[in-house]
C-alpha cells in the first residue's frame, strides 16, 4: 500500500521527467560525443590495407592482451612540413575573413538596428536569405565572376582597363572572397541581436553628458555588444578553419587548407587514421574559440 | 539625428552596399542561366534550354527526390530532438548533466563539418562491426547525420522563445492540476508553434545543403543534390547548374515572402487585439 504509492509518486515525479531529460542526452552523447572518442581512437591505431583500413587497438593473443597506441600518425604530421603549412594557412585565411567579415558586418548590423521597425523585419530577412538558399551554388556563383575569363575581367578587359586578365581565381584573394561572402549572414545576426537590445537611453546620456560620437561608440556602443562580436566572430572563424568547399572550388595550388587536406588524406588516399589525427589536432587548436563560444552561447540559452 | 537626415550616414552607406555584395552574384547567376552559350561568362543571346536540359537529368532529379525525402524526415525528427532539449534547457533547472547537454546542443553550430563528418562515419563502421548495423551506408546514416546537426538549430531557436514566454500561464496550469505532459501539450507548445515552425524550416534547409557530412556518411546508393552538383561543379562552370540555382532562389525568394506576409498579418491582428483590449 504506502510502497507502491511513494513509488508511483516517484515514479510520477522522475521517470517522466528523467526520460525527458534522457532522450536529447542519449542522443547527442551516442550521435556526437562518442563518435569524438572513435577519431581519438583511430588516430592511434595503425594504417592498414583492410575494410575498415586500419589496424586494431587491443588484440588478444598467446594469452597475452596487447594494447598498441601508435603515435606514429601525429609523429607523421609533424614531419611532414604540408601539414603544418596547411594548418597555418587555414588560421590565417579564416582570421583574414573573420575580420573582414566583422569589418562589413558590424555597420551593417548597426544600420540595421538602427532603422525604423517595419524595415528591421525586411532588413534581417534579406541578410538571412542567401543563407537559406546553397551554400555550394553561392561558392559557384564566384567562380564565374573571378575566373579569368569571369564577368570581372570581361569588364576590366571590355573598359580597357587592364589588357590581360586579372589571375583573381585559385587565389589567397578568391578563398578569403568565398569565406566572406558565405559566413557573411552568420556574422552579421548575432551583431544586429546584441545592437537592438542596446539601451537607447544610455546613448542619449552620453550624448546629453558631452560625448562625442565616436567616444560615445567606443566607450559604450562597442563594450556593450562584445556579446555580439565575439559570437559573430566564432561563428565565422570556426567552421572557416575547417572549411573544404570554398578552397577546394575557389583555392589553388598556394592555398593550402587543413579541411582540404583532411578530405583527401581520407577519401583520395584512404588512410583513416591519418585523417583522424588531422581531426584531433584541428580539434585541440579550435578547443578554445569554441569552449569561448560555448560559454557565451550557454549564457545565452540559459539565462 | 540632424545631420543623419540630410546625408546618409556611413553606416547606412555600408548596409547598402553590404546587401549588393550579396546578392550582386546571385542575380549574375540568375541572368546567366537564360544565356545562350555554353560559357557561363560570355552573353550570347536568350535562351531557356538550360532549363529543358535540367529537367531532362535523371541524375539531378532522382537526387532532388532523395535531398527531399532526407530533409523532411531530419528536420521533423530534429524538430522534436531539439524541441526537447530546448524545454529541458529552460524549464528544468538544474540537473546532472545540463552541462554536457549544452555543450552537445551549442557544439554543432560551430563544429568544422570535416570533423563531424568523418566522426559521424568512423561511429557508423565501429556500429556495423559490433551490431551488424548500419550493414550499408546511406539514407538511414544520412538521417541520423542530419537530425544530429539539425537539431542544435532548433534547440536555440526553440529555446529562444521559449525563454519570451510567459511562464505564469504554465504555473497556473500547473497550480489548477493539470499534469506536466498535458501542459506541455495543451499550454506551452500552441504558444512555441512558431518557434518550431521556424525551426523545422531552418533544419530543412540546412539538410538540404549539406554536402560535407552527407559525403562522409553516405553510401553507395544514396547521392543528395549538393553531391551532384558538387560533382559538377569540380569540373568547371555549367550553365545547368545556373539554371538549377535560379529555381532554388526563386523557391526560398517566395517563400521568404510568404512567411513575411504570415509575420505581418499576424503582427497587425495582434496590434488590433491590444487596440480593441484598451478600447474596453
Amino acid at each position: 500500500m504506502m510502497p507502491s504509492r511513494i513509488a508511483g509518486f516517484i515514479k510520477r515525479l522522475h521517470l517522466g521527467r528523467r526520460a525527458v531529460i534522457a532522450f536529447p542526452l542519449v542522443w547527442l552523447t551516442l550521435f556526437f560525443l562518442l563518435p569524438f572518442a572513435l577519431v581519438l581512437k583511430i588516430s592511434l591505431s595503425e594504417s592498414a590495407i583492410a575494410i575498415p583500413p586500419y589496424g586494431p587497438l587491443v588484440e588478444y593473443a598467446d594469452q597475452t592482451l596487447n594494447i598498441f597506441l601508435n603515435l606514429g600518425n601525429y609523429l607523421f604530421l609533424l614531419s611532414d612540413s604540408l601539414y603544418v603549412a596547411a594548418y597555418w594557412g587555414s588560421i590565417k585565411t579564416a582570421f583574414v575573413a573573420t575580420v573582414v567579415c566583422l569589418l562589413i558586418g558590424y555597420p551593417m548590423a548597426y544600420a540595421m538596428a538602427r532603422a525604423p521597425g517595419r524595415l528591421q523585419l525586411i532588413l534581417l530577412l534579406l541578410v538571412m536569405l542567401p543563407s537559406w538558399t546553397s551554400f555550394l551554388i553561392r561558392v559557384y556563383a564566384w567562380m564565374g565572376i573571378l575566373s579569368n575569363s569571369g564577368l570581372i575581367n570581361n569588364l576590366l578587359m571590355g573598359l580597357g582597363v587592364i589588357d590581360s586578365p586579372l589571375r583573381m581565381m585559385n587565389t589567397q584573394f578568391s578563398v578569403i572572397v568565398g569565406i566572406v561572402y558565405a559566413y557573411l549572414p552568420f556574422m552579421v545576426l548575432p551583431l544586429y541581436a546584441h545592437l537592438t537590445r542596446l539601451d537607447n537611453s544610455l546613448l542619449e546620456a552620453a550624448s546629453d553628458l558631452g560625448s562625442r560620437k565616436l567616444n560615445t561608440f567606443l566607450k559604450v556602443t562597442l563594450p556593450l555588444s562584445m556579446g555580439g562580436i565575439i559570437a559573430g566572430s566564432m561563428l565565422v572563424f570556426i567552421p572557416a578553419v575547417g572549411e573544404f568547399v570554398i578552397p577546394e572550388l575557389l583555392g589553388g595550388p598556394d592555398t593550402l587548407m587543413i579541411g582540404k587536406v583532411l578530405w583527401e588524406e581520407f577519401f583520395l588516399n584512404r588512410d583513416w587514421p591519418v585523417a583522424s589525427a588531422l581531426a584531433m589536432v584541428m580539434l585541440l587548436l579550435l578547443l578554445v574559440p569554441i569552449v569561448w563560444f560555448h560559454r557565451y552561447q550557454s549564457r545565452e540559452l540559459e539565462e | 539625428m540632424m545631420r543623419s537626415r540630410r546625408r546618409p550616414s556611413f553606416t547606412t552607406v555600408m548596409l547598402v552596399l553590404g546587401l549588393l555584395f550579396l546578392y550582386l552574384p546571385m542575380v549574375v547567376l540568375v541572368v546567366y542561366s537564360f544565356n545562350e552559350s555554353r560559357l557561363v561568362t560570355v552573353w550570347a543571346g536568350f535562351s531557356t534550354q538550360w532549363y529543358g536540359e535540367l529537367f531532362r537529368d535523371q541524375q539531378i532529379l532522382s537526387a532532388v527526390w532523395t535531398s527531399l525525402e532526407i530533409a523532411f524526415f531530419a528536420a521533423s525528427m530534429a524538430v522534436c530532438l531539439g524541441t526537447v532539449a530546448a524545454f529541458v534547457m529552460t524549464r528544468y533547472g538544474h540537473f546532472r548533466g545540463k552541462t554536457a547537454l549544452s555543450s552537445m546542443v551549442t557544439a554543432p553550430l560551430v563544429m568544422p563539418e570535416v570533423i563531424t563528418g568523418l566522426s559521424l562515419l568512423l561511429l557508423f563502421v565501429q556500429m556495423a562491426q559490433l551490431i551488424g548495423w548500419p550493414a550499408d551506408r546511406g539514407m538511414a546514416t544520412i538521417w541520423i547525420a542530419h537530425t544530429t546537426f539539425c537539431s542544435a538549430y532548433v534547440a536555440v531557436v526553440v529555446a529562444a522563445r521559449l525563454r519570451e514566454v510567459d511562464r505564469s500561464i504554465e504555473e497556473a496550469a500547473m497550480d489548477l492540476g493539470s499534469p506536466p505532459v498535458k501542459t506541455f501539450f495543451f499550454v506551452t507548445l500552441p504558444v512555441i508553434a512558431p518557434a518550431l515552425a521556424a525551426g523545422w524550416l531552418l533544419a530543412f534547409t540546412l539538410s538540404l545543403d549539406d554536402l560535407v557530412i552527407t559525403s562522409f556518411v553516405s553510401g553507395p546508393g544514396a547521392n543528395t543534390l549538393p553531391m551532384v552538383v558538387f560533382s559538377s561543379v569540380r569540373m568547371g562552370v555549367s550553365p545547368k547548374i545556373n539554371a538549377l540555382a535560379t529555381l532554388i532562389i526563386l523557391t526560398v525568394s517566395l517563400a521568404t515572402l510568404l512567411a513575411w506576409y504570415f509575420m505581418r498579418r499576424s503582427e497587425a491582428k495582434r496590434q488590433s487585439v491590444i487596440q480593441q483590449g484598451e478600447g474596453v
